[in-house]
């Protein structure tokens, strides 16, 4: 039987390239993995690309073209394992507020000829399109976690990527806590772990590029988060941000104002 | 009549998506379309309701590779609407972030996605199998930069630290110290880049650009300045908007810039070297001495060796912050309390070239319009005429050799397609 490395390609759809270039910010670790796989189909760092199937996809941007509901189907039939990376690929990303809003408005206030844009009225995460193996989150994604997913899926095994809260992750890394002590609105207690609670490392609450943890207390956050004298559309606008399509942060939201009141 | 038609459908080793198309009808180029189809994501249209304080997260988002760029124009441009002003250590604090930026993202540009054009691979870990000490070094290189953006804003893509009026927390004298030692490594490293960058063999070719930068009194630009041209332009950033238009074409998602009356213009290291070469700080003055790089670089494939130069720079700089540093008594200028409605602008320097950033803000502090343009949308439309000027005169190629020449002429201008639309798919068409 053939021996080949595996084959890992990395699909761009709308996005920063933020979560792309994580891989690429794994400077120590870069040419350790290009040793162990064949980076098969990268088109931000080789103009190489070597034909599909690919046993493991990595998949940044959300899905807002009529071109790419087809391409993100080709992607998956040419992948054995599919993970996606990032807030975009996986909660649609902070372009999904056009979901909220009116998409041709949107393209008249942006471009001079917006009959030249060709756009869904929708920015929606890959999983709605095609079944997902594994979703890694944050906005940008956490290299360690890139690192573990990719380790993980190259040895058969599941991702060690926990669900807990910043809270878990803020307490292990000896944070005072700026919700309790400083009396910060901050969202750690019902977004997931990940980015290693640096918004409270320097003295700012958590505003959730990670998206909901596992099981987030919504009601309670609210209410604290209004005991601390945030108003409601500021508490709205906070939710509706970088994962506004992620299911508790677009409840929340929508808890957070009164229907009238909603921007 | 020979008709040649040349597809790229993705232009690979830039950030973004993009394509090519030229048509060339006998020995003419008859139409050149630089087209980007990295999809709109309508950014100036969501931030209509919100806050002004949520502008530098929100416009981050627009690009991973340069974020402090549109955090810093973002604050800036606040600033200016609220009447605020940023001085002392926060002003050089905020400069010190975006060194970690510049140090960062040329690095990477040289390295891992210009290096292998100059050197015939596809990519930097083929590179790296036969020139492995290169490719270490520019990682390390990169890596340093990722370091100071880390101190500074907890994370190099979507720094959390930066907000208007300066930072979340400021850093301890000992926090600095730290990343003293590998700063100095750095600076080695730097210096090392230009020698190996000037040491590659470039294309002669020479092109009549109008550079457009930022030009500061006391230092190389970055945060603040004046909009100057070696045509003449000199604005105050303020008035941007009255002497340079984006116009949008057919074939792209992206606007494009022009300077109104006199077409393209080309922003980015070319434009700040040959605009402010005389405020280089010494061992950046004395390494592009040493490896004899003129004062004005017209070759748009030498804009390597002045990217290593502006790495010499912000490291030496960085070094030059740390070393003089004092913490300040508030970590950020208390934004007012009362507001009226207001209008502010603001440029800063990108490591791609001028970001600017216009916000109209209502009497709560809520953005009611936005305008930002962005480097790689100014250099679209130079860009192309690079190219034009290059199937021009290469009409002997063949299909596949003229394509990967066009290629690799985009990439000069490490052109940032995310950006852009707030990428390349090459098309040759020869009929």
């Amino acid at each position: 039987m053939p021996v080949h490395k595996p084959r890992v390609a990395v699909w761009k759809f709308a996005s920063c390239d933020g979560c792309q270039l994580t891989m690429l910010d794994c400077e120590d670790a870069l040419l350790a993995i290009a040793d162990k796989v064949e980076i098969a189909n990268f088109r931000e760092a080789s103009s190489a690309v070597v034909e599909g199937p690919y046993d493991l996809s990595l998949v940044e941007g959300s899905v807002t073209t009529p071109e790419d509901v087809r391409r993100v189907k080709e992607v998956r039939a040419e992948s054995r394992v599919l993970v996606t990376i990032g807030a975009c690929a996986t909660a649609g990303g902070i372009q999904a507020l056009r979901n909220f809003a009116d998409v041709d408005e949107y393209r008249r206030l942006v471009y001079a000829q917006p009959q030249y844009i060709e756009t869904l009225a929708t920015s929606t995460p890959i999983a709605d399109h095609v079944p997902v193996d594994f979703e890694l989150r944050g906005c940008p994604i956490s290299k360690a976690q890139l690192l573990e997913v990719i380790s993980a899926y190259l040895t058969n095994r599941a991702p060690n990527v926990p669900n807990e809260s910043v809270c878990i992750e803020c307490k292990r890394r000896g944070n005072v806590c700026v919700l309790v002590a400083h009396g910060t609105p901050c969202l750690g207690p019902v977004t997931q772990a990940g980015c290693g609670a640096i918004c409270p490392a320097f003295h700012r609450g958590c505003y959730g590029c990670f998206g909901p943890q596992g099981s987030p207390n919504v009601p309670s956050m609210l209410k604290e988060l209004g005991e601390l004298g945030m108003a409601p559309l500021p508490m709205y606008r906070v939710f509706r941000t970088f994962n506004a399509m992620a299911p508790a942060f677009r409840s929340a939201a929508d808890s957070a104002v009164s229907e009238e009141d909603a921007p | 009549m020979i008709e040649r038609t040349i597809h790229v459908d993705y232009i690979a080793r830039v950030e973004g998506e993009g394509a090519l198309k030229v048509r060339i009808r006998g020995d003419t180029v008859e139409d050149l379309e630089l087209k980007i189809w990295e999809p709109p994501r309508f950014f100036e249209a969501f931030l209509r309701g919100r806050s002004y304080r949520e502008a530098p997260d929100i416009t981050a988002r627009i690009c991973g590779i340069c974020p402090v760029a549109y955090q810093m124009s973002a604050c800036h441009a606040m600033e200016h609407a609220l009447g605020m002003r940023v001085h002392g250590e926060l002003r050089t604090l905020r400069r010190l972030l975006y060194c970690g930026e510049w140090i960062e993202s040329h690095a990477l540009h040289i390295y891992l996605l210009h290096a292998p054009d100059f050197l015939g691979y596809p990519d930097a870990l083929r590179l790296a199998k036969e020139h492995p000490e290169a490719v270490k070094k520019g990682l390390e290189l990169k890596k340093i930069g990722n370091e100071l953006m880390q101190v500074l804003g907890g994370r190099e893509i979507h720094p959390v630290n930066v907000r208007v009026g300066g930072f979340y927390r400021v850093p301890t004298v000992n926090e600095l110290a730290a990343i003293r030692p590998a700063l100095e490594r750095a600076m080695g490293l730097a210096e090392e880049t230009v020698r190996f960058a000037s040491g590659l063999s470039f294309p002669n070719i020479e092109e009549d650009y109008e550079f457009v930068s930022l030009r500061h009194e006391h230092e190389y630009p970055m945060n603040e300045g004046e909009v100057v041209s070696n045509r003449g332009v000199k604005i105050p950033m303020s008035e941007f908007e009255d002497v340079f238009e984006e116009t949008h074409a057919p074939y792209s998602n992206a606007l494009q810039s022009v300077h109104k009356g006199a077409g393209s213009y080309l922003v980015g290291p070319l434009a700040r070297y040959a605009l402010n070469h005389d405020k280089l700080l010494p061992r950046a003055r004395s390494i592009a001495r040493e490896v004899g790089l003129e004062d004005v670089v017209r070759n748009p494939y030498r804009s390597v060796i002045v990217r290593g130069v502006e790495i010499v720079q912000a490291v030496e700089e960085s070094l030059k912050i740390i070393d003089a540093y004092r913490p300040p008594d508030e970590p950020y200028v208390e934004p007012p309390a009362s507001f009226h409605a207001s209008t502010g602008a603001a440029i800063t320097e990108a490591p791609r070239g001028m970001l600017y950033h216009r916000y109209r803000l209502n009497e709560e502090g809520l953005i009611q319009e936005a305008k930002i343009v962005a480097p790689t949308s100014q250099n679209q439309k130079r860009i192309e005429d690079d190219v034009r000027h290059l199937v021009s005169a290469s009409l002997s190629l063949d299909d596949t050799a003229l394509t990967d020449a066009c290629e690799k002429a985009i990439r000069n201008h490490d052109p940032c397609i995310s950006c852009a639309t707030h990428f390349l798919k090459l098309d040759i068409e020869r009929t």
